[in-house]
């Protein structure tokens, strides 16, 4: 067995039992955590097979940024597993049917002489030079462009959409307006005030005098 | 490395070789993490007509050697009712990617330890990583102070991150090349014949400035702090650990400084190439004195930012950069393509 089949037995192997915790975990932060654990597996598995961009881009993406923020909404949640739990033997048997049905399917069409996995060949070696960014790059801008626009323009879409839904001015809301802070002088702040002073002699006769 | 591999075989050969090098980039980055921290409290402390540590070792200079002696003597204790496993897990995650980032850092065009075509982003993907240490414990301590340390630090790092990344892309449009050396090789063409004036800082002037000040904020360094934010939330994120473990995310948060003062000094200020003419002989020969120069100049600012600024509140933190820096990074963006577009354009 050569070094990167270990290597791909040894991250498979962590990523399906980091995919296993992610549904069995009883703390959901916990969960999350094996779910980033998972990514970061399938990342390895990607950079076995050369394709270091898609590697890169799966751990800054999905690591990096999504699953930060799924972390930061499920430690916020006050989510009581056992009420979530209480269903599970109820649904089981419909929810094991379909999986064995799923299963069967899969088993079906990759075990098929069609499907041809026996007799596929080994993939040959990409050459030293061979730039993956640069590849993405030509296929996504040159050949497939309009194809990536409209995936942009559809991003853009929804963005645009989440933040119209977060946009409604609601009357409890307070915030600053930083314009008006920015504008501010000290004149508007702090106002000295001239007194006259009170000769010392004066003081001291009013403590002086007796408590009426 | 081919006495090594007589002895030892090709592969077992090859694999011990690398061992040697990260130590032999690991070790100098832990006693320079160790002398920032020196650093800091003397720059500090002549910012503020103070001595600063003179009591161990001839002007203070065993000082580092001696808090991390007492820091590796003392206890780690873990709350109760914390999740123990994550507890002790969070402060690895935070220093991995701080010295796993130095991988790709080239010190000078051949004095790298692996030149793979996408470096800058493997850096980008690394360094994102950071941020689990941070909310990993906040979250592991059971404690209210660490928890919102953690969940600030969160919100943070993931907001100056964009603006980050995207004043990276100006970088990437400029050298048209994901590899650092390479970017580093561009700064020194162009039409200002390779001098100071054709590094990146002055052309992308609003990259650089977005770039520094988010690396200040990725760090959790003052003035963007909160995340430690003492006056309100204690020392937030790490406030239940104690001993070693305390010392890990110290460890973390420098060499992180010293990791962007490094991405700053490669992609903006010309990396190792030196700021004289190539006919001053030795000084107008790029070499890691540059490099190492152009760091410290770097870090001397973080330092001085830390002296001079008072601690942002939560709400400015996110306007700078949500409302400031995405806009200001995205318009320059598109005013660099119609640059690069036209005949004006410095890069060819």
């Amino acid at each position: 067995m050569s070094f990167t089949t270990a290597v791909f037995y040894i991250l498979s192997a962590i990523l399906l039992a980091a995919a296993f915790r992610v549904i069995t975990a009883k703390n959901p932060v916990h969960a999350a955590l094996f779910l980033v654990l998972s990514f970061f597996s399938a990342a390895g598995l990607w950079v076995l097979l050369e394709s270091e961009f898609l590697a890169i881009s799966l751990v800054l993406v999905y690591v990096g940024a999504v699953m930060v923020l799924f972390l930061f909404v499920v430690m916020m949640l006050d989510i009581d597993i056992e009420k979530l739990r209480e269903g599970f033997w109820k649904h089981f048997p419909l929810a094991g049917t379909i999986a064995i049905i799923m299963a069967g399917e899969m088993a079906l069409i990759l075990g098929s002489p069609e499907a041809g996995l026996k007799t596929y060949p080994a993939r040959a070696p990409l050459a030293a030079d061979f730039s993956n960014v640069r590849e993405l790059g030509v296929q996504m801008y040159t050949h497939y462009m309009f194809a990536t626009e409209l995936a942009s323009v559809v991003l853009l879409l929804a963005i645009v959409a989440a933040i119209a839904l977060t946009q409604r001015t609601r009357k409890e809301s307070k915030a600053l307006n930083v314009g008006d802070q920015v504008a501010v002088r000290a004149a508007d702040r702090v106002r000295v005030v001239k007194m006259a002073a009170t000769p010392v002699e004066t003081v001291e006769a009013a403590e002086d005098q007796p408590q009426a | 490395m081919e006495l090594l591999q007589t002895y030892l075989g090709t592969q077992l050969g090859y694999v011990i070789w690398t061992l040697l090098k990260i130590v032999v980039i690991v070790a100098p980055m832990m006693l320079a993490v160790a002398y920032l921290t020196y650093a800091e409290r003397k720059v500090i402390g002549y910012m503020q007509v103070r001595i600063g540590p003179n009591r161990v070792g001839p002007l203070g200079l065993l000082q580092p050697i001696a808090d991390g002696i007492k820091l590796l003597m003392k206890e780690i204790i873990l709350p109760a009712k914390s999740s123990k496993g994550l507890f002790l897990l969070a402060p690895i995650m935070s220093i991995m990617p701080a010295l796993a980032a130095w991988a790709v850092v080239p010190f000078t065009d051949h004095l790298v330890l692996a030149n793979v075509n996408a470096s800058l982003l493997y850096i980008m993907a690394i360094t994102s990583m950071g941020v689990y240490g941070v909310i990993i414990a906040g979250w592991a301590g059971n404690s209210k102070y660490s928890f919102l340390g953690g969940m600030r630090s969160a919100a943070q790092i993931v907001s100056y991150e964009i603006a980050m990344g995207f004043a990276l892309v100006g970088v990437l449009m400029v050298s048209g090349s994901l590899n650092l050396v390479e970017i580093v090789k561009q700064q020194g063409q162009g039409l200002a014949g390779g001098s100071i004036l054709s590094w990146n800082w002055l052309p992308l002037l609003p990259l650089f400035i977005v770039y520094l000040v988010s690396g200040v904020a990725e760090t959790n360094r003052a003035p963007f702090d909160v995340a430690e934010g003492e006056s309100e939330i204690v020392a937030g994120f790490h406030v239940e650990y104690s001993g070693m473990a305390f010392a890990i995310f110290f460890l973390a948060e420098y060499a992180n400084m010293i990791l962007v003062s490094a991405m700053t000094s490669l992609m903006f200020l010309g990396g190792w190439l030196s700021p004289f003419p190539a006919s001053w002989g030795v000084l107008g020969a790029g070499s890691f004195f540059w490099l190492a120069a152009k760091m410290s100049f770097v870090l001397f600012c973080f330092l001085w930012f830390r002296a001079t600024f008072p601690r942002y509140r939560y709400d400015q933190i996110m306007r700078l950069g949500w409302k400031v820096f995405i806009p200001v990074t995205l318009v320059w963006i598109v005013l660099l393509g119609a640059w690069m577009m036209s005949p004006v354009s410095l890069w060819h």
